[in-house]
């Protein structure tokens, strides 16, 4: 199939649906506080865009905070991890406690331990998304191919040259991989905390907009923010997977 | 001369996969070690570089520094991304040498195996043949005293294998490294090896020990002598061959 044809069909397939959407609300005048169209949608955005920018970049500066944090916790633990058994036993089960512990739960309590906001929703997003750095760069620190240990080991290699040299790069795909996974939690994470924030009247980021607007029935506005939301999602996904190419071409091609 | 008296290695599951090995390599020689799939003859190769410890027995050195053993493993093990000059300058770097100092010899390790001109290349552009290649320079680049070799050629095609069989064989010619060669192809080992160790399914023994008087030359593959030695070599392994 003609490449092309294949790159615009999502979109096609997108706008047909969206089609079909505002074919509907027009049909069955169906009112805007029930489900507006896409057309409502759009106009919600275009008459409030200044606020809801405004939110989108709060939200992200969370987001990002909390994936740099995700990033250097969970390659520190990860190499804690690898250096010592003992230090893999010991933090192993927590990483996992912290992982299955739904963060709505925690995050009220987590507002209330951290004083200030901002950290208060990065800490939470934290939690959600450092795991799958710390998993992805521990299986990639373990990974290292046993040949090339045993080569450095012939050649007398002190463990920091066979960490620099051998098994950190040896991790570098793994970790990005993490890394990519982690970039869409945080961003979950950053949202699941702002809902709780926002409801305890923290006014700050897109879940407090879409929480007002609900309590506001400004349902289109509503849908606008969750459309934000979703187009930061897949920009953050895209733009992590761009990276990680870009570089792991950069590295091992000729 | 390295001597191995006596060595047996067990391994922690039970499995005894040596059983009394004794040995004496010259200095200059190649030996080929063969021997059907598991009978023990990587393991003696990891025992030999210092990679494991023998459960009894010893192996003894005359003098051993880092650096007097090289090891080529059955893939070639390099590190993508890393160029060629790169991988085949780490054994060195490791030693603490630096980058300037040891170009010529890096650039030398990399002409003695044809790819004088892939110094730069990435290993994602070499085919199979070249990374070994790359593999075998990496191991020669410290000059060492002796190399040891896991199968190298085993996943090769075979035009690619008879030529690096040829040019390893001329390599040892050169430079007179005592070689260690794991093998379980009688051919290679009756052209490459002044000398085969023939040995037994596990536990692993060393069944015959044949000294090769197969002529040197370009007519080396194909000469009566070397058919005669595939023949020897082929008798003495179904001896030992369990029916």
């Amino acid at each position: 199939m003609n490449i092309w044809v294949e790159r615009i069909a999502p979109f096609a397939f997108g706008l047909l649906g969206l089609s079909i959407w505002q074919g509907c609300v027009w049909g069955l005048q169906v009112p805007a506080y029930v489900l507006p169209g896409p057309v409502d949608i759009v106009g919600a955005y275009i008459g409030d865009y200044a606020v809801l920018n405004a939110a989108l970049l709060s939200t992200l500066t969370v987001t990002f905070s909390a994936l740099v944090v995700s990033a250097t916790l969970g390659v520190a633990l990860a190499l804690a991890m690898a250096a010592s058994n003992l230090a893999r036993a010991a933090i192993q089960p927590w990483a996992v406690i912290l992982q299955v512990t739904p963060v709505v739960a925690i995050a009220p309590l987590i507002i209330i331990w951290v004083n200030q906001p901002f950290w208060a929703l990065v800490v939470c997003a934290t939690i959600v998304a450092f795991f799958p750095v710390l998993s992805n760069t521990a299986a990639g620190l373990a990974a290292t191919p046993k040949d090339l240990l045993d080569l450095f080991r012939l050649n007398g290699a002190t463990r920091w040259q066979t960490l620099v040299l051998l098994r950190l790069p040896a991790a570098l795909p793994y970790f990005l991989a993490g890394l990519r996974i982690s970039g869409t939690l945080a961003l979950v994470g950053a949202v699941v905390a702002e809902f709780v924030a926002g409801s305890g009247g923290f006014a700050s980021g897109l879940a407090y907009r879409i929480l007002e607007a609900g309590y506001r029935l400004q349902i289109p506005r509503m849908f606008a923010a969750l459309v934000l939301l979703a187009m930061a999602g897949m920009a953050i996904y895209g733009a992590l997977g761009l990276v990680s190419r870009l570089l792991l071409r950069r590295r091992d091609a000729a | 001369m390295i001597v191995v008296d006596g060595v047996s290695k067990r391994f922690p599951n039970g499995t005894l996969a040596l059983d009394q090995i004794s040995a004496r390599f010259q200095e200059g020689e190649f030996i080929a070690l063969l021997g059907p799939s598991g009978c023990g003859k990587s393991t003696l190769l990891r025992l030999l570089a210092g990679l494991e410890e023998p459960s009894s027995g010893q192996i003894m050195w005359p003098t051993k520094n880092v650096g007097d053993i090289g090891f080529v493993f059955q893939d070639a093990t390099l590190m993508p991304w890393m160029s060629a000059a790169e991988n085949v300058f780490l054994p060195l770097r490791l030693r603490g040498k630096s980058r300037a100092e040891t170009k010529p010899a890096v650039l030398a390790a990399l002409a003695q195996v044809g790819l004088a001109e892939f110094a730069d290349a990435k290993p994602a552009s070499l085919s199979g043949g070249m990374k070994m290649r790359v593999s075998i320079a990496r191991a020669l680049v410290s000059a060492p005293k002796l190399l040891l070799m896991d199968e190298p050629f085993a996943a090769l095609d075979e035009f690619t294998r008879f030529k690096l069989q040829a040019d390893l064989h001329e390599v040892w010619r050169r430079t007179g490294t005592t070689i260690v060669f794991v093998t379980h192809s009688i051919y290679e080992a009756a052209y490459l090896a002044s000398r085969v160790l023939v040995m037994s399914p596990r536990p692993g023994r060393v069944a015959a020990d044949i000294v090769s008087h197969v002529a040197e030359g370009p007519e080396r593959r194909t000469a009566a002598d070397y058919t005669a030695f595939v023949k020897q070599l082929s008798d003495t392994l179904r001896q030992v061959m369990p029916a």
